[in-house]
């Protein structure tokens, strides 16, 4: 009698147990899916910008996914570099604007033709390589498509390819 | 069944007693609730947090009430409808930015108090490892607080600390991206550190504080000494009217009188900064609205996040990272790093005194460089040597309590 009714109360135990498990386990996903960024926001990813009236050497900051996107123009005597952009017979570097330390924004000196976090003083040249301090690699080269004297940001154009390939956008 | 008194009055004590057992209830928790008696302001320390946790609790209410968690309305939501509009609205508010700076002021005080006294060790591990998860949870409430009025140091706060899961060269992005619910801080971002802030971690701060009290329920407060107490023979003590004999009292009404005196000093104090000088616990730049296209010109955390965020500061990102990750769990560790067997003042542990006196002057240090901006050497290198410091007293704890002489009680 006594036997039988602990293994009637085990089996209520493990019953619940399991039950409660497998829907444990689904609550976890769906808490986990109510975090993910929604659609909406996921979906907004492309922006055109038009860099036929840049200036060299005067930073422009644009706007994509919410982050800043730099466009600087370089002057002919700034250094060539295999990151550059060519939209006509112009070099640019585009890249996101944050900083690859801790993702602050770094201000361009123009004077010096650098990039300078005020963070924790990283610094990175013309070309978005890092030079100074703690940032661990170059700005990102966002996704990008060059289209005549425009650019789509968040398509992936042959040129981006041809420097993903090469492993020179971050 | 149990007994019920016919003629108990309803409410009455006895009434009472029968139905929820209140005597054993206050003699367990008040009335031989025994504290001994050598102990000095510093064990009121923890009865000022309960308070001023209190404190957080009413103000935030009145807040809540006005406050819109939305990334388009947050701002104006406080700087203007609560800040101008609200009757005393401005009240509520330097109550609760005064009062979340302070906590952490009144906090520091209660774990070095307990580090001075190794009132962490055998016996009441327990006690520090609730206090610790309480300073984790106050922290994260912090935290999530600072990003409610969407200000400019706000939105940036928001970016870098949440930019530190990505794990440096693990690059996590997915990761950074699910806690923020976007690809930078947004409308996702606020209303979920809103849930935070208003409801979650209130919830486990409160159950934290209920198992901290629980832990030392057991134990025993430590004491000025570290002696061991006999608590049956000094209750019986006491109880026999032995009271001058006796080394403890109870906790109330007689100890809690010793805590109330020390909080009324205390609200003395935090008033006149609510008044008169709120001020400090409001960052200027905050009275910027969030601004995804420009960062401030530095950015540095409130005062009391300070010591860790130097210790991220000065290394490479990777190395950096590691650091802080050490330094926000090493406290957790106190207990079994240090291996002497004494419980007994600093002063009398020979170089455990100067440890813990080194470690404090370092954490203060290491405050005053993070808050400067990172471009001066001079200081980036101060920074660099307390934060390598900070890292290097822990091994350094392990030897010098190893080879720490025991104390022979009763010298
Ligand atoms: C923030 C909320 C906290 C509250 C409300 C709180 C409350 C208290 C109270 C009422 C006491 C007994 C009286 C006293 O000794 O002061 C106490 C003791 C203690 N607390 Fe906390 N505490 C908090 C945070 C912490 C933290 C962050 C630590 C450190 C990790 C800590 C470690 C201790 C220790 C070691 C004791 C024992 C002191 C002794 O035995 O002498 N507490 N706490
Ligand atoms: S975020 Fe730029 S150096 Fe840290």
């Amino acid at each position: 009698m006594q036997e039988n009714e602990k293994g009637r109360r085990d089996f209520m135990g493990m019953a619940l147990g399991a039950c409660a498990a497998v829907g444990g386990v689904g609550a976890l996903y769906a808490a986990k899916r109510s975090w993910d960024p929604l659609p909406s926001v996921a979906a907004a990813g492309f922006t055109e910008i038009d860099v036929s009236g840049a200036q060299p050497n005067v930073l422009n900051v644009e706007k994509w996914r919410g982050k800043p996107i730099f466009v600087l123009k370089k002057t002919e005597d700034m250094e060539k570099d295999e990151r550059d952009v060519i939209v006509g017979k112009d070099r640019f570097l585009i890249a996101i604007g944050l900083c690859t330390h801790l993702g602050c924004i770094p201000a361009y000196k123009d004077g010096e033709h650098k990039f300078k976090c005020a963070c924790h003083g990283g610094e990175f040249d013309a070309s978005g390589h890092q030079i100074f301090g703690p940032p661990p690699s170059p700005l990102v080269i966002p996704p990008f498509k060059v289209n005549g004297t425009k650019l789509v940001l968040g398509e992936e154009g042959p040129e981006y390819k041809k420097m993903k390939d090469a492993g020179l956008i971050a | 069944m149990a007994h019920f008194d016919e003629n108990a009055k309803p409410f009455s004590n006895k009434w009472l007693d029968e139905r929820i057992g209140l005597n054993t209830l206050m003699r367990v928790l008040n009335t031989e609730y025994w504290i001994p008696k050598n102990i000095n302001f510093l064990w009121a320390m923890g009865m000022v947090l309960a308070a001023t946790f209190g404190i957080l609790l009413v103000s935030g209410i009145f807040l809540l009430m006005y406050y819109k968690p939305d990334a388009n309305l947050a701002f104006d939501s406080i700087n203007y409808t609560i800040m101008s509009e609200v009757g005393y609205g401005w009240l509520w508010r330097h109550i609760h930015g005064v009062g979340a700076s302070i906590v952490f002021l009144i906090i520091y005080i209660h774990m070095f108090t307990g580090i001075y006294y190794g009132s962490y060790k055998r016996g009441r591990e327990l006690i520090w490892l609730s206090g610790m998860g309480l300073f984790v949870a106050f922290s994260a409430e912090a935290f999530s607080g600072y990003m409610l009025p969407w200000g400019q140091m706000s939105y940036w706060a928001g970016m870098v600390i949440t930019e530190l899961f990505a794990g440096g060269s693990l690059e996590a992005v997915g990761l950074v991206e699910w806690i923020r619910g976007d690809y930078v801080p947004g409308d996702a971002y606020l209303t979920r550190f809103f849930m935070l802030h208003v409801l979650l971690i209130p919830l486990v701060i409160i159950g934290l504080i209920v198992l901290h009290f629980g832990t030392l329920r057991l134990p025993h407060v430590n004491n000025q000494e570290g002696e061991e107490i006999d608590y049956e023979e000094a209750a019986k003590l006491y109880k026999e009217g032995n009271v001058k004999e006796s080394k403890v009292i109870p906790f109330s009404p007689v100890f809690l009188s010793k805590d109330l005196f020390v909080m009324g000093v205390y609200f003395i104090l935090f008033f006149y900064l609510v008044f008169y000088h709120f001020d400090f616990a409001m960052d200027p730049v905050n009275f910027d609205p969030a601004d995804g296209l420009k960062t401030p010109a530095h950015i540095y955390p409130e005062w009391y996040f300070l010591w860790s965020y130097e210790i991220l500061r000065p290394f490479s990102k990777d190395i950096g990272l590691i650091a802080f990750a050490f330094a926000q769990v090493v406290f957790f560790l106190l207990p079994f790093m240090d291996r002497s067997p004494n419980v007994a003042p600093a002063h009398k542990r020979g170089l455990f005194q100067i440890w813990f006196w080194v470690l404090l002057v370092d954490m203060i240090i290491l405050t005053a460089m993070g808050k400067l901006p990172p471009t001066d050497p001079t200081f980036a290198f101060v920074g660099l040597v307390s934060a390598v410091l900070f890292l290097l007293m822990w091994p350094i704890l392990i030897i010098i309590t190893k080879f720490e002489k025991k104390i022979e009680k009763g010298a």
